[in-house]
């Protein structure tokens, strides 16, 4: 068994508008030391997905089936205040904006002290002495002295290196980092996404990291999982999604997005609509109402849900087209237009 | 492009010193130099790109084009009329001819009127009479932005994001204007949504011959869309260049900095991309660094660079760059010897 295996999770939300299908059907495997990049728009059901992971949805209103095994332990059916135990010791997150992760209130080094603390039965003076060292390691200079600051003296990079300290500093054995570089400057996330890389191989975790920017999960991952409407529509290596994709919503990702390591094209090729609202999820393919492909599949495209199947390799797709006309699609209709000057 | 016409806009020495006060008799006791002499023309047609970091005073610098705020220093030049000091009364003709798309497609609409009416206002403040009435022209507008002119009676709640962004662009086209200056105008959104609205930017370009500043930090979305990019760092204009040669052969260090910073989605060559990086973060423009402002995050740096404040020269034809030890310049090119250094 994997170190984070994920078997048909689905988390559900009862609303006054009707069944919230946040994440439908979700499995994929992770080992240690291995990144796992989970890209998709907004209100896929990524964060829903890594709340999940880390058992916040417990004692909310969310409605969860399927299994979540961590290091050979289901986490679904553990009680709330057993996978309250694991969090900071065996698995931690980055948020997006550390300000609500963090308390206020209090200094950074009391708040990385005291989950320290909370795993470790060691003095405060011991405590305090790991928490200067995970600040310097993070790249925050002074932490000698910077350690007695509070949040809103940082700035928006070391905020966040600050909170990755505090996710690191139990030494987890599973880090999600959920669009840990969105709020930031591009030369601010450059050094945050340097810093992820080293942190991940000297401590030999697995890195979830969620993300709407293919730029950044291609900088980190060794495999991508693509969601669409709560589900898995595309998984396999960094090479599969970038090098040979299979799935239409993926060749239209490639296609809206301007690359600066390419010539530039004369026009971009977005995907038509908008993302689909996960109360009333469209029929069959759920990306059917925006998909160029839609006719080709014979009819079936809004009336069956197409299987995750295996192409090759351990690679992926949800779709009915078959898999030699994607890939005749893919080399002679999506490709050359990505490539074109 | 056309050997330099009249610019459509011409921005001379522009300054945005926002005061800062202390105490009930608001004494000032210091300025955030938000923008600080600023130079550049944009010539009709063209889409001129901002880019730079949060910050460094892009936001500021569109608000000053548009009169939404009062510069502090410098001139704005409107089809040849000086605009910086001219009186509201005065500015409303004007307010037709230039027209501003913010990023918030949240915010920037009212949610309590019809989209016939955000987009029909422009109509109504600036009394012009259409041919076949108002409501037709904003059908007409709508239909031009991709949205389905039936919706006229619906509010900005019932639309996605895009949908709404795509209202706002509605909006600053009733009117016909002349300059559009579009402030992150994609960066809220998918980035499905994104090439949606970016294709739509450039048709009606085409279409309705506009002329565009395009304020971006994505610099990949820039390169797209722009015909010449103007880097700013602090307040201030480091370097500007035709798209190519800014994006091929960037002279100042920090556009080459900004554009290794760039994830790509290249998972061949990840591992041996030559990467620069910058230490730290920008410096506040309450106390920049002396000199050249960069300095402080410069692998270049020498000590003139701490006192010697490098001007903006052009070092090839249109290629303007503020640095002591530029890269990718000719040879006889003459740093910091502002103006007499051009190759003919
Ligand atoms: N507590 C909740 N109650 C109801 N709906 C929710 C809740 N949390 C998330 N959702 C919905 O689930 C969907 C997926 O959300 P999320 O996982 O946050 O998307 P993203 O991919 O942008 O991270 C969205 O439609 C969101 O509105
Ligand atoms: N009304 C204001 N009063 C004081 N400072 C301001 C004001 N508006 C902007 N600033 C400051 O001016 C600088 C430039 O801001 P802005 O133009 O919004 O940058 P950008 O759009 O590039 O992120 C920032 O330091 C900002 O905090
Ligand atoms: S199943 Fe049909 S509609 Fe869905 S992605 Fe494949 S081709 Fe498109
Ligand atoms: S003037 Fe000096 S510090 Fe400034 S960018 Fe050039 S080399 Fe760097
Ligand atoms: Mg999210
Ligand atoms: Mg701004």
């Amino acid at each position: 068994m994997s170190f984070l295996e994920l078997n048909d999770l689905r988390v559900h939300f009862p609303t006054d508008d009707g069944l919230v299908k946040s994440v439908d059907g979700l499995t994929f495997k992770l080992e240690r030391g291995k990144t796992l990049g989970i890209v998709g728009e907004s209100g896929s059901g990524k964060s829903v997905t890594s709340l999940a992971i880390l058992g916040l949805h417990k004692g909310g209103r969310a409605m969860i089936s399927g299994e979540i095994w961590l290091d050979g332990e289901e986490l679904v059916s553990a009680s709330a205040e057993h996978v309250r135990t694991l969090r900071g010791k065996k698995m931690a997150m980055i948020f997006q904006d550390p300000l609500s992760a963090m308390h206020p209130y209090y200094t950074v080094g009391a708040q990385i002290v005291e989950a320290y603390r909370i795993h470790h039965h060691v003095s405060k003076a011991v405590a305090r002495k790991h928490a200067i060292d995970m600040l310097g390691r993070v790249g925050i200079p002074q932490p000698e002295r910077r350690i007695d600051s509070y949040p809103h003296e940082f700035s928006g990079g070391m905020r966040q290196r600050a909170m990755i300290a505090m996710a690191l500093s139990c030494d987890p054995e599973l880090l999600i980092a959920d669009e840990p570089t969105t709020a930031l400057d591009v030369t601010v996330q450059a050094q945050i996404l340097d810093l992820m890389r080293d942190l991940q191989q000297e401590f030999n975790s697995a890195l979830i990291i969620i993300t709407h920017d293919l730029g950044v999960v291609a900088e980190l991952s060794d495999d991508i999982l693509v969601m669409y409407g709560g589900k898995c529509i595309e998984y396999g290596t960094a090479e599969d999604i970038f090098e040979r994709p299979e799935h239409p919503y993926t060749w239209g990702l490639l296609g809206s997005m301007p690359r600066l390591d390419r010539a530039r094209t004369e026009r971009l090729m977005p995907i038509k609509g908008t993302p689909p609202s996960l109360i009333n999820v469209p029929s069959g393919c759920a990306f059917h109402p925006r998909c160029a492909f839609e006719g080709r599949t014979g009819g079936k495209a809004n009336t069956q849900v197409p299987e995750l199947l295996e192409t090759e390799g351990g690679h992926l797709v949800r779709c009915h087209l078959p898999r030699e006309e994607r890939r005749a699609i893919w080399e002679n209709e999506i490709k050359p237009n990505l490539e074109s000057v | 492009m056309s050997e330099s016409p009249e610019p459509l806009l011409s921005v001379q020495g522009l300054e945005k010193h926002f005061p800062i006060t202390k105490g009930l008799i608001k004494r000032q006791v210091g300025a955030v130099k938000a923008v600080d002499g600023l130079s550049f023309d944009v010539v009709k047609g063209e889409t001129l790109g901002l880019v730079g970091e949060s910050g460094c005073g892009k936001t500021t610098t569109g608000r000053l084009i548009t009169r939404l705020l009062e510069p502090t220093g410098g001139k704005v030049v409107f089809e040849g009329r000086d605009i910086t000091h001219m009186s509201q009364g005065a500015l409303r003709p004007l307010r037709r001819d230039m027209q501003m798309i913010f990023q918030d497609p949240y915010s920037s609409l009212n949610p309590r009127h019809t989209v016939g009416a955000i987009v029909g206002a422009p109509f109504r403040i600036q009394g012009v009479k259409t041919e076949h009435g108002t409501k037709k022209a904003v059908q007409d507008i709508l239909e031009l932005v991709g949205l389905n002119p039936e919706h006229y009676n619906r509010y900005p709640h019932e639309f996605s994001g895009g949908q709404r962004q795509r209202i706002g662009i509605a909006r600053t086209l009733a009117l016909k204007p002349k300059l559009i200056i579009a402030d992150e105008p994609v960066s809220a959104l998918d980035v499905s949504i994104q090439a949606q609205v970016v294709n739509l930017l450039e048709d009606l370009q085409n279409e309705l011959d506009l002329t565009y500043v395009v304020i971006a930090h994505d610099l990949s979305v820039v390169r797209h869309i722009s015909d010449r990019v103007a880097v700013m760092y602090l307040g201030k204009i480091v370097e500007i260049a035709d798209r190519q040669a800014l994006y091929e052969a960037p002279m100042h260090p920090y556009t080459t900095a900004l554009l290794s910073a760039v994830p790509v989605p290249d998972v061949k060559r990840r591992t041996e991309r030559e990467r620069i990086r910058l230490q730290g973060d920008v410096p506040s423009p309450l106390n920049p660094p002396s000199a050249c402002r960069f300095h402080t995050r410069c692998w270049k740096a020498q000590e003139i660079c701490k006192t010697v404040e490098p001007p903006l020269a052009e070092l090839a034809t249109g290629h303007q760059v503020a640095c002591h030890f530029p890269e990718n310049a000719p040879k006889d090119a003459v740093p910091g010897d502002a103006g007499t250094a051009v190759p003919a």
